[in-house]
């Protein structure tokens, strides 16, 4: 792509936030649990960014069987010999740096527009490089039969790995569209991830979009995705983290429009010495719009969880319905979870609610199955596994549910 | 089939049982009864293998096994069934997932091989005739949102379906109107044979119309005060407990 001056200072606005504020230290309210900068100045600081990755064998096996238009990149790079696409109308993919149909115009219209270079360091530190990462179109009126799954491999075989990707979806009226992102590692060494995601959702448009955290054991990664409802029109969103060192995901959908509706799920099912960091936020700024939110959570061993949900419901904003609500269950004593809800609510014609538990495994439901011959190990693997199962049946994808649901059961024996 | 010896078992440092002793052959139904807090339910969940209860002394045989030493499940599979006066809901769990692992279980314990799809269907639909239940009940998840009526129900019918050899009925009775008391009864009349046994665990006679003891106990802080046949069981019911407590003044 070539850099036009629109993009230039875009770079610009980026790199100037970065010099002023740099990383979040723990001070900073919006990182307080969750100290990446320390982890990435100590393990990163000399890693070149992109290195080739040979472990092609691997690779292979790690691409899930449903079928999908399926972009794959290792540590950052586009591998265009396992890539494929299926759905040849109505979808445009490109690269972010070789972009032909979709105009720049349109491109910039959006890019860095809904995650500002300046609203979180690591969006900016993002924005700077916008070295990989794709654009896609779904045209006005078209269902894509097939989800764009955008697959990023961490490949540390050769050494510490680290990668950081922009993509940007855009969404045209009355279509509607399945979004993937998966995150995965090959090798032992530590790597990283920094990646952004615009969608911008048009009237009367039905988008589904999962973040997938599957097969990601020496993980640093830390993402935004930014949603625009521009229209009435739907979004629902999943988010899935089953491994990882220390994950950061940032979800901030923001409603331009009267009847809009989100919904939001997450499961994140982690054990070991994983960290996995979810904050949400949902802007209601019309009346009229409805969002749900969902998250779930079990940890194991030394696992650490944060959940931030913020609800903004705008003074015009009347007649919102608003609900959240974030579950836990801790497998251990020194599993921990930080939760906080952050509600602020001007109008004052709304349905808001939230709510959070954390607890253990519920001892009477484990003696109930026990007692019907079902041994320990498999009691708490069922009353789990329904547990995760909330969240995992609202997923639109039936493969991606099918996928979802054999890792689960794997994970709970 | 069991033998209860001089049985003492504490909660939380609390003794509840004080010394049981009590026999039980194949073909035989049992009823315990007595008072509040006299230790019927803790003498059903002892048994069930509650981990939250001491065993301080005493023994249990069943089928010439040490039952005490057995975890929970492998009782179960060794054929001991409680059904719980407060069935326990398990959202997410659908109720034919769980009685298929459930019956694998007991069926691997037992050597035997797991059931495939089709004989576990017609297995549990012969089952779902004797308690009277809806197919639908199949479908939701394990007692959540069930009417009080229905988890009692569901629990005769999990026994019918694992086929036990010793069942024991903690308080089934509590909360079932007359209906539902004589579809459970009836199930469980139906699933009697010379080769089980059953514990029937009550606060009342009434069950005990439709479900006829050989035998009546009445347990009392801790110990069994008073064995009979059936007709102590109408004497309580007449009496009232006070005339095991006391022993001197009867007020009905």
């Amino acid at each position: 792509m070539d850099i036009s001056t629109d993009m230039h200072s875009l770079k610009q606005e980026a790199d100037i936030y970065l010099e002023k504020h740099g990383l979040p230290d723990r001070k900073d309210e919006e990182y307080k649990y969750t100290p990446l900068s320390k982890l990435i100045e100590k393990e990163f600081d000399s890693v070149v960014e992109t290195v080739d990755s040979l472990a092609s064998g691997k690779i292979e096996k790690i691409i899930p069987g449903w079928k999908a238009n399926r972009l794959v990149f290792i540590n950052g790079q586009y591998r265009d010999d396992l890539s494929v696409i299926v759905d040849e109308s109505g979808l445009v993919i490109e690269r972010l740096d070789n972009s032909d149909q979709i105009s720049q115009k349109e491109i910039e219209q959006y890019l860095g527009q809904l995650a500002e270079p300046t609203s979180d360091p690591f969006v900016a530190l993002n924005t700077s490089a916008m070295t990989s990462g794709t654009v896609s179109k779904v045209e006005k009126g078209s269902v894509i039969e097939h989800p764009v799954h955008l697959m990023f491999i961490s490949d540390s075989s050769q050494g510490k790995a680290k990668s950081q990707y922009r993509n940007l979806f855009i969404v045209g009226e009355n279509a509607q569209v399945n979004f993937v992102e998966s995150f995965h590692t090959i090798g032992d060494e530590i790597s990283l991830s920094n990646s952004v995601t615009e969608i911008v959702v048009s009237k009367n448009s039905v988008t589904n979009y999962y973040k997938l955290q599957i097969e990601n054991d020496g993980e640093v990664h830390v993402g935004t995705s930014s949603i625009k409802q521009l229209d009435t029109c739907v979004f629902n969103a999943a988010t899935i983290t089953l491994g990882g060192k220390m994950i950061r995901n940032n979800l901030n959908i923001t409603m331009e429009s009267e009847r809009c509706e989100a919904n939001l799920n997450g499961l994140y099912l982690v054990t070991g010495k994983s960290h996995v960091d979810n904050h949400t936020a949902v802007d209601h700024k019309y009346p009229n719009c409805n969002s749900n939110e969902l998250y779930k959570g079990v940890l194991d061993e030394n696992a650490t969880g944060v959940f931030n949900g913020k609800i903004y419901v705008r003074p015009q904003a009347q007649q919102t319905n608003a609900f959240q609500s974030n579950k836990n269950i801790l497998l251990s004593d020194s599993a921990t979870i930080n939760t906080k809800p952050q509600l602020e609510i001007w109008a004052d014609d709304v349905k808001c609610s939230h709510g959070c538990t954390t607890g253990q495994l519920d001892d009477e439901q484990i003696f109930y199955l026990r007692s019907r011959g079902i041994s320990k190990e498999k009691a708490r693997a069922l009353v789990l596994y329904a547990f995760a199962m909330e969240v995992i049946d609202n997923i639109k994808i039936e493969g991606l549910r099918e996928y979802l649901d054999e890792r689960i059961a794997e994970r709970l024996g | 089939m069991l033998k209860i010896e001089n049985l003492e078992a504490s909660i939380e440092g609390k003794k509840i049982l004080k010394g049981i002793n009590l026999e039980v052959k194949k073909g035989e139904v049992h009823a315990i009864m007595g008072p509040n807090g006299s230790g019927k339910s803790t003498l059903a969940s002892v048994l069930a293998g509650r981990e939250e209860y001491e065993v301080e002394n005493g023994s249990v045989e069943y089928l010439g096994d040490d039952l005490l030493e057995l975890s929970p499940e492998d009782r179960a599979r060794a054929g001991v069934f409680l059904a719980f006066q407060y069935p326990v809901e398990i959202p997410g769990v659908s109720s034919t997932n769980f009685l298929k692992t459930a019956i694998n279980e007991v069926r691997q314990y037992r050597g035997q091989e797991p059931l495939d799809a089709v004989s576990f269907l017609t297995h549990l639909k012969d089952k779902m005739k004797l308690v009277d239940i809806d197919q639908s009940l199949l479908s939701r998840p394990l007692n959540e949102g069930f009417s009080g009526g229905e988890k009692k129900r569901n629990e005769i019918f999990q026994m019918a379906v694992l086929e036990p050899r010793l069942s024991i009925l903690d308080e089934t009775d509590s909360g079932l109107d007359i209906d539902a008391l004589k579809v459970v009864s009836n199930g469980v009349n139906q699933l009697k044979s010379s080769e089980n046994a059953t514990i029937v665990v009550t606060h009342y006679q009434r069950l005990l119309e439709y479900i006829v003891p050989d035998y009546v106990h009445v347990l009392y802080n801790g110990q069994i005060v008073k064995s009979g046949d059936k007709s102590l069981a109408l004497e309580l019911e007449e009496k009232g407990y006070d005339w095991i407590k006391g022993g001197s003044e009867v007020t009905a």
